[in-house]
């Protein structure tokens, strides 16, 4: 074989192996959340975020407009502040709307919806969303649950 | 009594000094890497006979291993209601352990037994002395290109075999049991995640491609230089390389899904 | 008045090619070289003769460099083989050729990038240089036309021959051959007796010559060393080893069958083993 053909092989076999990691990528897997246009990130406060992981969408009437950056604590507030980075596109968001954490399903992945309110002035790139709701943790529910129960059955 | 210990530690003693040999060759040739990025025409030629002679058994291998995962897939998820699942149980399966794993018992099979047979038949027949002789060092002549070749081909081949896989599930699953199409590829496309399945796939079938190459070259380059030390040397490739792509995956499993 | 061996004469008292001290080499437990010392002389072919075994490949090996002595001093040209390593070592070796037992051909290369295959690796000269080098040789072993062969369709004298035109490939100063003439039919085994003396007069080399083919060997060697259980047992040119009083060189030069060498390998007395048989059975 001259070492044409065995280059044009070997050609051929890397390209294949490309396009089968392209593939992968792009056809099989969430790429697509990777992908970001220009976006801006808000930050809001919340007193329980378990469940949530970086990365989780930011929805707003269940269409996905963002995702989560960034999540830490501030030591001051004892508070978890959720940074999310929205697209540039949806950059009329009205300045009081409200963030909550949900659940898809009862026990699927957690993910922050967001609620819009009245206001004309809309969220610029750094601010606070005020109004927030916290994770729903299924133990706390349940707690609470029992001990209501307890409490009416002996007042 | 003494001389059953004495065999134990004989058997220890040879163990722990293939051990080191192994690794000092590991060293010369990756010293010997950088060099061929000025003649990366020698890696070529290996790319050949490591990647391209291995590519037929791959994508075959591949398309059945999805059928199969198809059919096997379906007929358990459609007891609960939720074949449109299929697409995820098939691609999960083929990225994070079939890919990685088959493709590198597959490669060890058909590229490692080959690299170790050509090796320890140059060693017999005096090619690597002479190469000495010529003052050209055969560590980074002849061992260090057919490493890289196997870095790189591995990873490729790993990609072919998940892909074609994937296709391999969707034609049994979409195209004979009538699993929704959509379904198939949004399910996976939601579930499947670029980084902790792609990528750690693709670091696996790296990780595996290096051992693989590297058991086959030392086995050859360290072969009894006769044709009975040679297709032992060969039996011994396709042995140690499957033990060790096992036991890798445990252990790389375990700390890329562990937490 | 021109006498091939003139020439051999005039460059006698330089110092020797290689130069060989007190070599002591063992593999394991069993000893190689017991305290040798042999001199290679500029220009000569010199022959390393001995029963197998006795470690003549080892001794090539050790002058070019693969092995180290256990003992002793190698010196090439002047340079402390034994002691070199790396680029020195490689530097020397560009200087030497070696013909190896099999010819030891590249086997996934033809016949002309064999031979192009060092002046590919140590030059960087124009494929067209390298086109007229790589026919120069193969002219000289008279195998111009087999340049598209592959090694598996060569004959075994034919492969010694490319195999000789790739040792020659850089004009080393030296050539070492390793047992050349073993399996050699008669005419393939003329042709490498002629290719050996006419190479080393032609281009000024030094020849070592390691065999146990005493007939070819004796023809073109200008000094001949015989080697036996690590030791040199006796030296000269031909004709000197031909008066030579070691009973065990007269033994070797003339194939005797029994001799110093006996033809019995060590054990008891033959009638005792025989009557000891019943009771060991």
């Amino acid at each position: 074989m001259t070492s044409r053909t065995l280059e044009i092989w070997v050609g051929i076999f890397v390209a294949a192996g490309l396009a089968a990691l392209f593939m992968l990528a792009m056809k099989v897997s969430n790429l697509a959340a990777y992908q970001t246009g220009p976006s801006y990130e808000v930050t809001a406060r919340f007193e329980d975020v378990s469940g949530l992981k970086v990365r989780s969408p930011v929805t707003m009437a269940g269409v996905r407009i963002g995702r989560v950056k960034r999540i830490e604590f501030d030591d001051e507030a004892l508070q978890a502040v959720v940074t999310l980075e929205i697209d540039k596109r949806h950059n009329r968001l009205p300045r009081d709307t409200s963030a909550s954490i949900y659940t898809a399903g009862l026990l699927g992945e957690k993910y922050v919806g967001l609620e819009a309110g009245g206001e004309e002035e809309s969220l610029k790139p750094g601010d606070r969303i005020r109004l927030t709701q916290d994770s729903m943790v299924l133990e706390k529910l349940i707690a609470q649950f029992i001990a209501k129960f307890i409490e009416d059955k002996n007042p | 009594m003494t001389e059953a210990l004495r065999q134990l530690g004989l058997v220890g003693l040879g163990f722990f000094q293939r051990l080191g040999r192994a690794h000092l060759l590991l060293l010369a040739i990756l010293a010997g890497v950088p060099p061929l990025f000025l003649r990366f025409s020698l890696v070529v030629r290996q790319l050949y006979s490591v990647g391209v002679l291995s590519l037929l058994i791959i994508l075959v291998s591949g398309l059945f291993v999805g059928m199969v995962l198809g059919l096997q897939g379906y007929n358990t998820l459609v007891d609960f209601g939720a074949e449109e699942s299929l697409g995820v149980v098939v691609a999960l399966s083929l990225v994070r352990e079939l890919g990685p794993v088959v493709t590198a018992l597959l490669f060890a099979g058909r590229a490692g037994s080959a690299l170790t047979a050509e090796i320890g038949l140059m060693k017999a027949t005096e090619q690597l002395s002479a190469m000495e002789m010529m003052a050209v060092d055969p560590i980074r002549r002849v061992l260090a290109p057919r490493f890289l070749a196997g870095f790189l081909a591995m990873p490729l081949l790993a990609a072919i075999f998940s892909a074609v896989g994937v296709i391999g599930g969707w034609f049994v699953g979409v195209g004979l049991l009538g699993v929704d199409d959509g379904a198939y590829w949004s399910q996976m496309q939601a579930k499947v995640d670029l980084y902790d399945d792609i990528w750690n796939g693709v670091v696996k079938s790296i990780v595996f491609g290096a051992v693989v190459t590297w058991i086959a070259i030392f086995e050859g380059y360290d072969a009894v230089p006769t044709s009975e030390g040679v297709s032992r040397a060969t039996t011994r490739t396709v042995v140690h390389s499957a033990l060790a792509v096992l036991g890798l995956d445990f252990v790389l499993t375990a700390l890329m899904f562990g937490d | 008045m021109p006498q091939p061996f003139c020439h051999a004469f005039v460059i006698m008292n330089e110092t020797p090619l290689v130069r060989i001290r007190d070599l002591h080499y063992a593999r394991g437990s069993h000893v190689i070289f017991a305290g040798v010392d042999i001199d290679i002389r500029r220009g000569t072919v010199t022959a390393i003769m001995g029963p197998s075994g006795t470690g003549k490949t080892t001794l090539l090996r050790l002058i070019g460099g693969q092995l180290r002595p256990d003992r002793g001093s190698i010196e090439v040209d002047g340079q402390p083989v034994h002691r070199l390593r790396g680029k020195a070592l490689y530097a020397l070796r560009k200087r030497m050729g070696m013909l190896f037992q099999n010819g030891a051909l590249l086997t996934d290369m033809d016949v002309y990038d064999n031979i192009a295959f060092p002046l590919r690796e140590h030059t960087a000269l124009p494929e067209s240089l390298i086109r007229t080098l790589v026919l120069m040789k193969l002219e000289a072993v008279g195998l111009r036309g087999a340049r598209h062969l592959m090694p598996s369709q060569l004959s075994g004298g034919m492969a010694r021959r490319v195999a000789l035109a790739r040792a020659i490939a850089l004009d080393p100063m030296m050539v070492m051959y390793d047992e050349p003439f073993t399996g050699q039919d008669p005419i393939s085994m003329g042709v490498l007796v002629r290719l050996i003396r006419t190479l080393n007069d032609a281009l000024d080399l030094t020849s070592v010559v390691v065999s146990h083919d005493i007939k070819e060997t004796r023809a073109i060697a200008d000094y001949i060393y015989l080697l036996s259980e690590g030791k040199v047992v006796a030296q000269g040119t031909s004709e000197e080893l031909e008066q030579s009083d070691s009973a065990w060189a007269r033994q070797f030069l003339h194939g005797e069958p029994d001799g110093p060498v006996p033809f019995h390998y060590p054990a008891p007395a033959y009638a005792e083993d025989l009557l000891a048989g019943e009771e060991a059975a």
